[in-house]
């Protein structure tokens, strides 16, 4: 049998806060940019939580899902832009965690919103050619936006992980393809706080150029169309430009509404198409074809072709997304600010 | 960075409650311990993971916190009974404290205890929340 999903896990944050309460500190009008941004409410970490203990969550989840012996994963690759070192892999935290060291390769990897999928083209490579039996690719952030910017609507927390082999499949990865550019739509320099974006490049040159062409050359490549889909998940920045990118490329409503968490959850960076992918799986039915393509600012797009088995019905996780989505509670900007250390003269970590 | 070494030593013990069984009694243990206290000489120890499920025991809402702790007040700290028997004494997360009550349903989770300051490691492990 060919490579694919052994298990898969997820981690959202408990709490929430809703755009009408950023908007309200901001002098912005609610309405106009939950209609704007499609996003209505985002998670929030709590002052303990960071992206290696939502990779560790996730992690464990996904571990659960499979059934495998922890030891018998013999690569993690951690994806994220908001590690809690600088220098100090957050692979090693998870491998410990769950009991997978010492017998393993692992890694961090960085590319903004995509690093997730990334990871598991990365474990793939190294299942397919049989260097290892399983691997861990894991999504995870917690991301920061510049108070009163645009972004401090949607940078949220959470993450996903999946168990990559090629035994025991609840779907199979039939191909995988990427797109990549130099484009300058978002960075944050080394030790700066707070991301940048080139807003001019947002849109157009950034996210649908890499999204929609990835998704195009995949598709073709393996003959298929949009209507060959049950499911289509794309990276979700907002609730507006997954709905805009699946319209271009000839998917309907029904297509992609199933993955689309960004109105609930925000974007979640690292995790977020990954989580889309989770939500998607927790209801899938042998058969079922699903395109997944990331979009990573820098710029970059991993699309997957992903086929659902009748283990995936068989093997139900016990932990669906939908679970963490329902579980929650709502903070209101002074304690958002105080969670994410945004208030001046507040040192979190003594 | 005081303690590190005991801290990365402790590290099975903080990240996956890895305790001790003794063979003789099936007697259980947390923290980890090398001779059994009631079969002494005759008692033979193997590491034992907790599961991470059980009920809280008894608690207290801490108002007045220790440094590294300022910023969540009022949090609660608990002694949770473990399925497996022994008693383990954890913050409660994720909650209000009046959501807390003896005999509620717990569960693990990884969490960040404390940093060594800014520049320092971050020391992780074991905290509870309450089951949904
Ligand atoms: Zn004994």
């Amino acid at each position: 049998m060919s490579v694919g999903i052994v298990g898969y896990g997820a981690y959202l944050p408990r709490y929430r806060i809703k755009t009408d309460e950023i908007a309200r500190v901001w002098g912005k009008d609610p309405e106009s940019v939950k209609k704007g941004l499609g996003v209505y409410e985002k998670t929030v970490p709590n002052l303990d939580e960071d992206a290696a203990t939502i990779a560790v969550e996730a992690s464990r989840n996904a571990l659960l899902h499979s059934g495998i012996k922890p030891a018998d994963i013999g690569a993690i690759y951690a994806g994220s832009e908001s590690p809690p070192y600088a220098v100090k892999p957050t692979a090693t935290i998870v491998g410990a965690a769950i009991e997978a060291t010492p017998e393993l390769t692992a890694a961090d990897l960085e590319f903004a919103c995509k690093a997730g999928t990334a990871a598991i083209q990365c474990c793939m490579g190294l299942v397919e050619a049989e260097r290892i039996k399983f691997g861990l690719a894991v999504g995870s952030d917690t991301s920061q936006g510049m108070p009163g910017d645009i972004l401090e609507y949607t940078a949220s927390a959470g993450g996903a992980a999946f168990i990559i082999g090629k035994e025991n499949l609840i779907a199979e990865i039939k191909d995988t393809h990427s797109f990549t550019t130099d484009t300058p739509d978002f960075w944050r320099r080394e030790g700066e706080e707070f991301p940048k974006h080139g807003a001019r490049f947002t849109g157009e040159p950034a996210y649908f150029k890499h999204v929609i062409n990835c998704s195009k050359r995949i598709m073709e490549r393996n003959k298929l169309s949009p209507k060959d889909f049950k499911y289509v998940v794309f990276h979700q920045p907002n609730g507006r430009f997954p709905l805009k990118a699946a319209k271009i490329l000839g998917f309907d409503q029904e297509q992609i509404k199933p993955g689309l968490l960004t109105p609930w959850i925000g974007n979640t960076y690292s995790g977020s198409t990954l989580l889309g992918l989770v939500r998607i799986l927790d209801e899938a039915t042998e058969g079922d074809l699903i395109l997944a393509t990331s979009y990573g600012s820098g710029a970059g797009s991993d699309s997957f072709i992903i086929e659902v088995t009748k283990e995936n019905e068989k093997r139900k996780n016990s932990k669906p997304l939908q679970s963490f989505i329902d579980r929650k509670d709502y903070v209101d900007y002074a304690v958002y600010a105080k969670l994410k250390g945004k208030i001046k003269g507040v040192k979190l970590e003594k | 960075m005081k303690g590190l070494p005991a801290h990365w030593r402790l590290l099975p013990q903080r990240y996956n409650l890895i305790g001790s069984y003794c063979k003789n009694c099936s007697g259980r243990f947390f923290p980890q311990r090398s001779i059994c206290p009631d079969c002494r000489r005759t008692g033979s120890m193997e590491e034992f993971k907790f599961s991470g499920k059980g009920e809280i025991y008894s608690y207290t809402v801490i108002r007045a916190p220790p440094q590294g702790f300022d910023y969540q007040v009022p949090y609660v700290i608990a002694i949770v009974k473990m399925d497996e028997g022994p008693f383990i004494t954890t913050q409660i997360v994720d909650c209000n404290p009046e959501d807390v009550e003896i005999g509620k349903r717990v569960e693990t989770v990884f969490r960040k205890v404390i940093a060594d300051g800014e520049s320092g490691i971050i020391r992780y492990g074991y905290k509870f929340r309450l089951t949904d």
